[in-house]
């Protein structure tokens, strides 16, 4: 194996039944990624449900409950490795109710995997999750246009699912958006380049996925260290030693950088960059390490270290795109605990400013309730200032939850505008 | 291509990394469930990297079976000794003594099950908060389902269908009096990944996982280690042959694999060759198709 060997991290969406789970089955199938007891398994089972073949969607689908009801409810994560790279699926599920469960799977992504039925083509789930992997600004979108195998491998039905497509993304922050016709279930464009659709010029999808471009997913230019704790060994040869521990969440940290620590302003040079392995001379996203200053000054966990010359805002006030996950509604100007980097603050949610309607992708300006699966856009004050960038420059800085004081729970995703 | 990105077990590493520190700060009390396999050895030593120049500030918990590999608590001491931490030790016997736990009967009778128990009893009596786990999702389809803080109520209990959603690297450990969390800081290594960093960070492990000659009787399709738990059956017959283990787990139940792989750089050629998962040989996940689930619901590693 390559010792430069890249991770990319792809999310699967599309509705029921379009072939997610198989789709995945045949990626680790055909490379060779799937055990032979792992295969026994699942070919017992298949043969106990009546099935002719192997049913390759039982790889993914983990819980007792998905298994007898054959469904996915939550995300499962499965991973491969080629010559070329080493991938983390987030295989999510397609129902509605689940659709929280996209989210999650999608945050991180790399790369959305959108599967789409030749004989039904788009469809209003179809645009919900493109809309969401637009909203996440997943770099790179694959519509897989899945069961060719059930449309004669016809290439007027592919085109005209493209255009289909190609119609409500033009209206989406896409950039990168590619089409692959496909049969999961056969395998042709998957790993192997089907005989079937000789029309098709285009690279199967595993080629596609291992030659993507992915370096320049990273913001390499705002450079941001959102502190998560201090270090201070007090021991031997480290009496004076006060580091503090993040990961780098964007751009580039030198020694000798001047600094700004934010929100108090203070400023300082960074004096080092260490990890238990070496010194090192920087130190760029997502990397962890501790950072020493060359002055005492108070900084705790929340705080961010910015360079002096590029920072983000601080600020109480914020314009956030927020996707609703829990099934208890939003209470009026309840207040709830955000979490953003490293920074806990105390938060309410001032105004609901409009709501997307999910199947026509429009504004709708009377109804202000937020409940489960909804997306709106709102105006959210906090106690105190968060240091904050846009989510469309930055995933890590311009990225928010909430969390019910009263249950604990994750309710709410949000991405700063 | 650009200097400035990391390779995949460089990002492996400090996700793990971020995770960990993650944990320290939103915790009060958190261990490392230390079992003395691979996994748990790796979570230590990106525990290491985590806080260095600090020491790691939180202590390393076994649960002990009383079913070890004599090799495993030799190297755990060791391991304690070295990095200056304190150890909590759960005891299964006590928990039978106790009359927490019945002892399982029969020939294929294993601690494994009643290790819950005593897990959950460790937990609470040192009041901790957060038990940090080398669970990876590769191992079983079950685990594939794990966030990484990981809420269970207040009796232990994991629900995999009302799990809270994980999004970006925004971790909430918030959680009630008497609830606990389980961390999986290498939740997206996979078995292969774990040897070629051991491999690349000459980790050491214990000489379990190396070929070596051994005694072994042949059952349920794998070499049993001969020891003073293990009841013969007439048919059965102990032999000498010269395995390694995949995975360490009772001594009762881990089945050895033939092989010839002495070093880091053979086991790691191995294993690359697989063709079989390495909880395969475990004879606690064979009993049923959703064995893992249903003891991870109850409150498992
Ligand atoms: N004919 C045909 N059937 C497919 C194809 N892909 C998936 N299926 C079938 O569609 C059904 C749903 O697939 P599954 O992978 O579970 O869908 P998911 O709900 O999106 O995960 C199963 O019966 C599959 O066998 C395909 O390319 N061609
Ligand atoms: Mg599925």
């Amino acid at each position: 194996m390559l010792d430069n060997n890249q991770l990319l991290r792809f999310t699967t969406a599309g509705s029921v039944d379009d072939g997610k789970s198989t789709l995945i089955g045949r990626l680790l199938y055909d490379s060779k990624s799937i055990f032979e007891d792992q295969l026994e398994a699942i070919t017992n089972t298949s043969k106990k449900k009546g099935h002719k073949g192997v049913d390759l969607a039982l790889f993914t689908d983990g819980l007792k409950d998905e298994r007898e009801q054959g469904i996915t409810i939550d995300v499962a994560y499965r991973y491969f490795t080629t010559p070329k790279r080493k991938f983390i699926i987030a295989d999510t599920p397609g129902h509605i109710q689940y659709t929280r469960n996209m989210v999650t799977g999608a945050s991180t992504a790399n790369v959305a995997t959108i599967l789409i039925d030749a004989r039904h083509g788009v469809i209003e789930q179809t645009k919900r999750h493109a809309f969401i992997a637009s909203l996440l600004q997943i770099p790179h979108i694959i519509v897989c246009v899945n069961k060719m195998d059930l449309v004669d491998y016809s290439e007027k039905v592919y085109n005209d699912i493209v255009r289909q497509f190609e119609d409500i993304s033009s209206k989406m922050l896409v950039t990168d958006v590619r089409f692959i016709p496909m049969s999961a279930l056969d395998g042709d464009n998957v790993v192997n380049k089907s005989t079937n659709m000789p029309w098709y010029q285009g690279a199967p999808m595993l080629h596609t996925l291992e030659t993507m471009h992915i370096s320049s997913d990273i913001n390499k230019v705002d450079a941001r260290f959102p502190v998560q704790t201090v270090l201070r060994p007090q021991s031997e040869g480290f009496i004076d030693y006060r580091g503090y521990a993040g990961r780098v969440a964007s751009g580039i940290f030198r020694k000798g950088d001047d600094i700004t620590v934010m929100p108090s302003g203070f400023t300082s040079k960074i004096k080092s960059i260490d990890t238990l392995d070496a010194a090192l001379e920087e130190a760029h996203a997502p990397m962890s390490v501790s950072i020493t200053l060359e002055d005492d000054i108070d900084i705790s966990r929340g705080d961010m270290i910015v360079r002096s010359n590029n920072k983000p805002e601080a600020s109480q006030d914020i314009e956030v795109m927020l996707c609703w996950l829990n099934n208890d509604s939003a209470k009026p100007r309840a207040k709830y605990t955000i979490k953003h980097t490293s920074n806990d603050q105390k938060a309410m949610i001032k105004e609901v400013v409009y709501k997307y309607n999910i199947n026509t992708l429009e504004r709708v300006n009377d109804d202000k309730e937020l409940n489960m699966n909804d997306i709106c856009k709102v105006k959210i004050r906090t106690t105190k200032p968060l240091m904050v960038d846009a989510y469309r420059e930055n995933r890590t800085t311009g990225s928010i939850i909430l969390v019910d004081d009263a249950t604990n729970e994750t309710v709410a995703a949000g991405m700063i505008v | 291509m650009s200097k400035y990105y990391l390779n995949y077990l460089d990002e492996l590493e400090s996700e793990a990394i971020f995770i960990l520190r993650e944990v320290w700060a939103q915790f009060e009390n958190p261990v490392i469930m230390f079992s003395g396999g691979k996994d748990s050895i790796l979570v230590t030593h990106l525990a290491k990297k985590a806080f260095y120049p600090a020491k790691i500030p939180f202590p390393l918990m076994h649960v002990d079976t009383g079913h070890n590999f004599p090799e495993t608590i030799q190297f755990r001491d060791d391991v304690i000794e070295d990095l200056g931490v304190k150890l909590i030790i759960g005891s299964v016997q006590e928990s039978i003594d106790d009359g927490r736990v019945a002892e399982e009967k029969g020939k294929n009778a294993t601690r494994n099950a009643l290790q819950i128990t005593t897990l959950l009893d460790a937990i609470e009596s040192n009041k901790i908060d957060c038990a940090i786990g080398g669970g990876r999702r590769d191992e079983e389809k079950a685990r594939a389902k794990e966030r990484f803080f990981s809420h269970r109520d207040d009796f232990g209990q994991w629900d995999p269908k009302n799990q809270r959603p994980e999004l970006w690297n925004i971790f909430n450990g918030k959680h009630f009096e008497g609830e606990h969390f389980r961390a999986f800081p290498i939740s997206n290594w996979t078995e292969m990944d774990v040897w070629n960093y051991i491999k690349r960070e000459n980790i050491a492990i214990p000489s379990l996982y190396f070929a070596h000659e051994r005694e072994v009787v042949w059952r349920q399709d794998t070499w049993i280690p001969n020891s003073e738990f293990l009841i013969l059956e007439d048919h059965e017959e102990v032999v000498t042959k010269k395995i390694r283990f995949r995975t360490l787990g009772d001594i009762t139940i881990t089945g050895g694999d033939e092989s010839e792989a002495d070093t880091l750089e053979k086991i790691a050629t191995e294993v690359a060759g697989m063709r079989n998962t390495e909880r395969g040989n475990r004879s606690d996940d064979k009993r049923s198709e959703s064995a893992m689930e249903d003891r991870k619901r109850q409150g498992y590693f």
